[in-house]
């Protein structure tokens, strides 16, 4: 790749993201040297992939949540970006236990402590997790 | 030396940045290719079924920790390497080790550094930063692949520090404790060379080195019979995420690896490591022609079997190019 090859696509993904990126590239004189890029269109394309898959499947749980058919604790997993096997080593739990919790029977039995736990995991207040509706 | 200001310079790669940050800092100057090929840190790996966050994991560069340590090995660099098990241990060693003025090399997950953009912020966790000291409560960070210098509150740290998953980073910090005259470059160069080309031809098994990416050809072929159209681009999107997501410098690091052979060419006035960088940049080209068609199949979210197909032939016309660099490599004498 050319020093004037370097692509400069904007990713326009998430607000506020200016970073540019050193990357290497070839100058006129055949010697490797450092260009910063704004992006590319590919890497764009397989990242903005990525999020709209995320803000795809929250959609869902977040539907299946509010028809009564899942407790709150998969939404805030996948708004944390989190799959079970990561939120039960974050709660030091074996993962059966953790998908117990995804019943809202079960989670309406939860004891304030583990609530608290997965309050501290999800980033938010014991009170937000319990409310979410 | 150590009590001097550190100096931020932004790199293409957060280890091998961090390592010649760090290595810049104790007087010695050594670039970012210089430390990713002294490192050995080009690899190639892909096994399908380790799943990290739910698609089958793919790397093209060497497990986190490795540069540093070999570069420090390879130019005779006394280090200190420790993980913790307690937080607010780890967090009091840091302390500790800035107190001195020493710079101090971290590992941690993206996912919990609120300076990066959130694009970025997966829970990826073999991501390398250096703190270079302390103002009020704040950590001053110097990431290498953001421009400038940043901040970062004690709590997020500790987090990005002890985040969960595959692989832990367990608070692993780093520092250098002191350096040596008798430093060989062009033994460490070589030792680098010889260590890649080990790695890219050797292992015996299909998942790491050269022949990992002929299985990553053909698992990209079965991709539309095995899946529906969203998982089958979804995998296919991550391979493009690791070649070119941050800190890959582009193209899964090749031309990151080329800039270090034009740079050993010229240092040991070798006219065959300069043959070798300008072949790898094509190759890289190749690699970036590759993501390029990739992303079309993304953006189509199709289960056309012919583009995957010829997907999966783009990626063997990398790795059999790479195949015939890296046998050169190897015969080569020093």
């Amino acid at each position: 790749m050319n020093v004037n090859e370097v692509p400069q696509d904007p990713r326009n993904i998430k607000q506020g993201d200016t970073l540019k990126k050193k990357m290497y590239a070839v100058g006129d004189d055949g010697k490797y040297t450092g260009v910063k890029s704004a992006g590319w269109e590919a890497e764009n394309a397989a990242l903005r992939q990525a999020w709209d898959d995320i803000d795809e499947s929250l959609a869902e749980t977040e539907a299946k949540m509010r028809a009564g058919q899942l407790s709150p604790i998969p939404y805030y997993m996948q708004k944390n970006l989190m799959d079970l096997a990561l939120l039960a080593r974050y709660m030091g739990k074996w993962q059966w236990q953790v998908k117990r919790h995804f019943s809202p029977e079960v989670f309406k039995k939860l004891s304030a402590s583990v609530l608290e736990k997965y309050a501290q995991v999800f980033n938010i207040t014991k009170e937000e997790l319990t409310n979410k509706r | 030396m150590s009590e001097e200001k550190f100096i931020h310079c932004q790199h293409a790669h957060c280890e091998s940045g961090v390592t010649a940050n760090l290595l810049r800092h104790e007087g010695i100057d050594i670039s970012e290719p210089m430390a990713f090929g002294i490192g050995a840190g080009l690899f190639f790996g892909h096994i399908p079924f380790l799943k990290i966050n739910g698609t089958p994991g793919t790397t093209y560069r060497i497990w986190p920790g490795a540069i540093f340590k070999r570069v420090a090995q390879r130019l005779q660099i006394k280090i200190q390497a420790e993980k913790f098990r307690a937080p607010e241990n780890a967090m009091h060693a840091l302390d500790d080790v800035l107190a001195t003025g020493k710079p101090v090399g971290m590992l941690g997950s993206v996912f919990y550094l609120p300076y990066l953009p959130e694009a970025f912020r997966f829970h990826f966790n073999a991501h390398n930063l250096v703190a270079y000291g302390k103002e009020n409560a704040e950590y001053l960070i110097s990431d290498p692949i953001m421009e400038e210098v940043t901040r970062i509150m004690p709590e997020d740290l500790v987090k990005s520090r002890f985040a969960k998953g595959a692989p832990e980073p367990k608070g692993y910090m780093y520092y250098v404790k002191s350096t040596s005259k008798d430093m060989d470059m062009a033994k460490a160069i070589s030792q680098g060379i010889k260590q890649t080309c080990f790695f890219m031809l050797s292992p015996p098994l299909p998942w790491f080195g050269n022949k990992a990416i002929f299985l990553l050809a053909d698992q990209i072929k079965s991709y539309p019979k095995k899946f529906p159209a969203r998982k089958a681009a979804l995998y296919v999107g991550n391979v493009i995420r690791m070649q070119e997501e941050i800190g890959t410098g582009g193209a899964g690091f090749r031309y990151l690896y080329a800039a270090f052979l034009q740079e050993a060419g010229q240092l040991l006035k070798r006219d065959d490591l300069a043959e070798f960088s300008t072949e790898l940049t094509k190759i890289g080209d190749n690699w970036r022609n590759f993501a390029y068609y990739a992303s079309r199949i993304v953006k189509a979210r199709t289960t056309d079997l012919v583009s995957y197909e010829e997907l999966s032939e783009l990626l063997k016309i990398c790795g059999q190019q790479e195949r015939e660099l890296f046998v050169k490599m190897k015969k080569m004498k020093w």
